[in-house]
C-alpha cells in the first residue's frame, strides 16, 4: 500500500499549530514512515497530484483566502481543520464584534482604507466555505492528538476526539476545582483532549477547544450566582474563544 | 549571463506568514526588486480592545506561534507598568529563565531546520536525516530539551499558561529545577557539538555587506534580552522604551499588509545581528569565543551572519540560564504572586524576542479594560531593511546564473529568520525568460 500524501496549508493564523508538528521531534520521523508530506508551504498553483490528507490551519479574512481554500478542497480527498482558527476563527472571531472598517482603522489608521488591506466583513472558519472532514481542536492543537489523528487516517480508521468536557480530564488529574477557588473556568463547557492543561497549571480554561458535544452554557449561566460571578463576566470570558462558535459545536 | 529575466518567489517563507519576492531585470538593469508581505491582516490591536488586564496575555500570545512567550512577557510587563505593580526580583529571574527557553527553541529551529540545509546544500532537512544523521539527531534532541524547558516553566511551549501579571500560576519544584539543570548541561554539550559542525561549513555563508542602522535593547554590563533602553548604532545615547514610537516610525506601504519601520535611515535592522553589534562586549567568554571562531568581527554588517550569531546567542543564553537555576537551587523559597487592583493607566514595555526588539503599549481604563494598544513586532521592523538588502545585493550578483541568484535571495530572506521553518519546507520559484 502506498503511503498517503499529506499536505499542510495555512491561512490567517499564528502558525503555532504547524509548529506542533515540528515539536513532535523524533516521533515526527516515525510518523513520516506512515505518510508522505508532499507539501508544506509551497505555492498552491504548482503542486501536482491529488492530496490524500490536507491539514489546514488558520481562518479566512480575505477573498484570496477563500479562493485558496476552495482550491485546496478540490485537490484533497480528506480535509482536516487544524486548530481553533480553522474550526471557529479562534481569537480572530473577536473582531466580528467590530465592523471591518473599524478594525482596519484601529490597526492601520487612515491607511486602513488602502485596497490591499481589504478584508471580509466577518472572519470565517473553514466549514463556512467548504466541507471539513475532521477537526483537531485547540489553540494550539495538542501535538499527540495530531499524531493520533494522522495515524488513524493513514490506517483508514476514524479518529476519536473526546465529546466530553475538560472537567472529566481535570478530575483525572486530581486538580482542585477552580470554580471552588473563585475562578471563572470554562472547563464544564469545553471539549476535552488537552488533559486539562490550563487548570492543571492553576489557570482557568478559556474554551480554546470549542464546545463539548453536550455543552450547556445556559445551565452554567444559572449557576453563576452561587459562585458570585456576574453574567457580564461570564459572557466576556466566553467571548475569547466560544463567543460565536456554538454552531460549530457538533461539527 | 542573464541579461533579462524575472524571478517570482511566491509565499517565500514565514514572515508574519506570507511573503513574496518579485525580481525583474531587463537588459542588465534591475527594474523591480520587491519584497512583498501578503499575509492576511489579523487586527490584534483592534480586538484586544475591550479585553481585561488579566486576559490580554492570552490574546496577544496568539500573535505568534513561535515567540508567544515573548509576546506574553512583554504584554505582562506593560500591564504591570500600567497598573503600578512591581514584581519581586525572583519573579523577574524566573521570567528571564522562561524567556531563555524560547530563544533557544526558536534559534535552534531556525539554525537546525532552515539554515542547515542551505549550508549542506540540501533542499530540506529531510535528506539531511540520511546524510547527516548524527547532527540532525543532536538538533532534534536540543530542540526537545528547549521545548521541555518551556513546558516546565510556561506550562506549554506555544501560548504559555503560567505567565500572568503579578507572577506565575505555577512554579517548578526543587527537584524540577535540578532536573532542568541537568538537561541544560546536556544542552550545552549538544550546542557545542552542533557548533563544531556549523564551524566546518560556516564558510558557505555568503559574503555580502551593507551598512545599516541596528536597534536593540541595551542594559550596560549585560547582553540583554529583557531589560534596558533602546540603543541605536546611529546614536550615542539610549532612548527610553516609553518613547518607542519615535524609534519605529511605522508606516504603511503598498507592497505589504504589515506595517514597516524606519528611523535615522530608510530602514533599520533588529534581531541577533543587531543585538550582537550593540552588545557583543557583554557576551560571556564562551559565546565570544564562538563568535571569534566563526569569524564574526566586532562590527558585522553581513545580514547572512544573523544565523551564525543566533548560534552564539544559544551559548550565551544557556550560560545565563544555568546561573539563574543555580540561584533558584540556592534560594528554594516559594515565589509570591502580587495581588493586583485594576486602575486606569498606560504601560509600555520592550523585550528582545528571538527575532528582535518587540514593543507593546496599552491604555487601560479604571476597570483595567484595554482601551487601546500599539504592538510593534520585530519582523515588521526588518521588512524595510530586507528590501534595502535585496536592492543592494541584486546588482552585485547579476552575472551569476539564475540558480545562484535564486539561492542567494532565498538565503537572504531566511537569514532574517522568517517565522517558522519546517523539516519539509521548500520553495516554489519560477524563472520567466523575457
Amino acid at each position: 500500500m502506498s503511503k498517503p500524501q499529506v499536505a499542510i496549508f495555512d491561512l490567517a493564523g499564528c502558525e503555532g499549530c504547524q509548529l506542533q508538528i515540528v515539536n513532535l521531534e523524533d516521533s515526527l520521523l516515525q510518523l513520516l514512515s506512515l505518510v508522505d508530506v508532499v507539501e508544506w508551504r509551497e505555492a498552491i498553483s504548482n503542486h501536482g497530484p491529488e492530496i490524500d490528507i490536507a491539514l489546514v490551519e488558520g481562518c479566512l479574512e480575505r477573498e484570496e483566502d477563500v479562493a485558496r481554500l476552495l482550491h485546496i478542497r478540490e485537490k484533497s480527498k480528506i480535509l482536516v481543520a487544524l486548530g481553533s482558527c480553522a474550526i471557529s476563527g479562534g481569537v480572530h472571531q473577536m473582531r466580528n464584534a467590530l465592523s471591518s472598517l473599524e478594525a482596519r482603522q484601529i490597526t492601520y489608521g487612515n491607511n486602513g482604507f488602502l485596497k490591499h488591506l481589504d478584508v471580509h466583513e466577518k472572519v470565517q472558519s473553514l466549514d463556512q466555505i467548504v466541507k471539513v472532514d475532521y477537526s483537531i481542536p485547540g489553540c494550539p492543537i495538542h501535538r499527540q492528538e495530531l499524531s493520533y489523528v494522522l495515524r488513524c487516517l493513514a490506517l483508514g480508521r476514524i479518529p476519536f476526539i473526546p465529546t466530553y468536557p475538560v472537567c472529566v480530564e481535570c478530575r483525572i488529574q486530581e486538580n482542585l476545582c477552580l470554580w471552588q477557588q473563585g475562578q471563572l473556568c470554562l472547563g464544564p463547557l469545553t471539549r476535552a483532549g488537552c488533559h486539562a492543561t490550563c487548570p492543571s497549571h492553576g489557570t482557568p480554561c478559556i474554551g480554546c477547544r470549542g464546545y463539548s458535544s453536550d455543552a450547556n452554557p445556559q445551565g452554567l449561566r444559572q449557576s453563576l450566582n452561587r459562585y458570585h460571578k456576574t453574567p457580564e463576566e461570564f459572557e466576556h470570558h466566553l467571548n475569547l474563544f466560544l463567543g460565536s462558535s456554538l454552531e460549530h459545536a457538533h461539527a | 549571463m542573464p541579461k533579462s529575466f524575472q524571478i517570482q518567489i511566491p509565499h517565500i517563507t514565514r514572515v508574519e506568514g506570507h511573503g513574496n519576492l518579485v525580481v525583474r531585470v531587463t537588459d542588465g538593469h534591475v527594474e523591480k526588486a520587491e519584497w512583498q508581505v501578503v499575509e492576511a491582516p489579523r487586527f490584534f490591536e483592534a480586538f484586544v480592545q475591550g479585553r481585561r488586564w488579566d486576559e490580554i496575555q492570552a490574546v496577544v500570545s496568539r500573535i505568534c506561534g513561535i515567540c508567544s512567550i515573548s509576546h506574553s512577557l512583554v504584554s505582562i510587563q506593560a500591564i504591570e507598568n500600567a497598573l503600578h505593580v512591581q514584581v519581586s526580583p525572583e519573579v523577574q529571574k524566573l521570567r528571564s529563565l522562561t524567556h531563555a527557553s524560547e530563544i533557544l527553541q526558536s534559534h535552534i529551529l531556525h539554525i537546525g531546520y532552515l539554515v542547515a540545509p542551505d549550508l549542506f546544500k540540501a533542499p530540506s532537512v529531510i535528506p539531511l536525516v540520511e546524510n547527516q544523521r548524527e547532527v540532525v539527531q543532536k538538533i532534534i534532541e536540543l530542540h526537545r530539551i528547549a521545548n521541555q524547558w518551556s513546558d516546565l516553566l510556561a506550562g506549554r511551549t506555544t501560548h504559555p499558561i503560567t505567565l500572568i501579571p503579578g507572577g506565575f500560576t505555577r512554579t517548578p519544584s526543587l527537584k524540577e529545577f535540578e532536573n532542568l539543570q541537568h538537561d541544560l548541561s546536556t544542552a550545552t554539550k549538544l550546542t557545542n557539538q552542533i557548533a563544531s559542525v556549523i564551524l566546518s561549513v560556516a564558510h558557505q555563508i555568503p559574503h555580502f555587506e551593507r551598512e545599516t542602522e541596528y536597534i536593540a535593547l541595551q542594559q550596560p554590563g549585560q547582553y540583554s534580552f529583557e531589560s534596558g533602553q533602546i540603543a541605536s548604532s546611529d546614536l550615542p545615547e539610549l532612548t527610553p522604551v516609553e518613547n518607542f514610537e519615535s524609534v519605529t516610525n511605522e508606516y504603511v506601504t503598498n507592497q505589504s499588509t504589515a506595517k514597516w519601520a524606519r528611523w535615522h535611515r530608510g530602514a533599520y535592522a533588529v534581531g541577533a545581528l543587531a543585538r550582537y553589534n550593540l552588545n557583543h562586549k557583554f557576551l560571556r567568554p564562551a559565546a565570544a569565543q564562538l563568535a571569534h571562531q566563526l569569524g564574526i568581527k566586532s562590527k558585522c554588517i553581513n545580514p547572512y551572519a544573523n544565523s551564525l550569531i543566533q548560534l552564539v546567542e544559544c551559548v550565551q543564553i544557556l550560560g545565563d540560564a544555568q546561573e539563574l537555576i543555580d540561584f533558584f537551587l540556592e534560594n528554594p523559597h516559594p515565589l509570591n504572586r502580587e495581588s493586583i487592583t485594576p486602575r486606569a493607566g498606560e504601560g509600555v514595555a520592550a523585550i528582545e524576542a528571538p527575532r528582535g526588539i518587540l514593543f507593546h503599549r496599552y491604555q487601560l481604563n479604571d476597570q483595567g479594560i484595554c482601551r487601546s494598544a500599539n504592538l510593534c513586532i520585530p519582523t515588521n521592523q526588518n521588512h524595510g531593511n530586507l528590501q534595502k538588502d535585496i536592492e543592494t545585493l541584486l546588482p552585485q550578483i547579476l552575472h551569476d546564473d539564475q540558480e545562484s541568484i535564486r539561492q542567494l535571495l532565498e538565503m537572504l530572506v531566511r537569514s532574517y529568520d522568517p517565522c517558522i521553518s519546517c523539516s519539509t519546507h521548500f520553495l516554489n520559484i519560477k524563472f520567466i525568460d523575457s
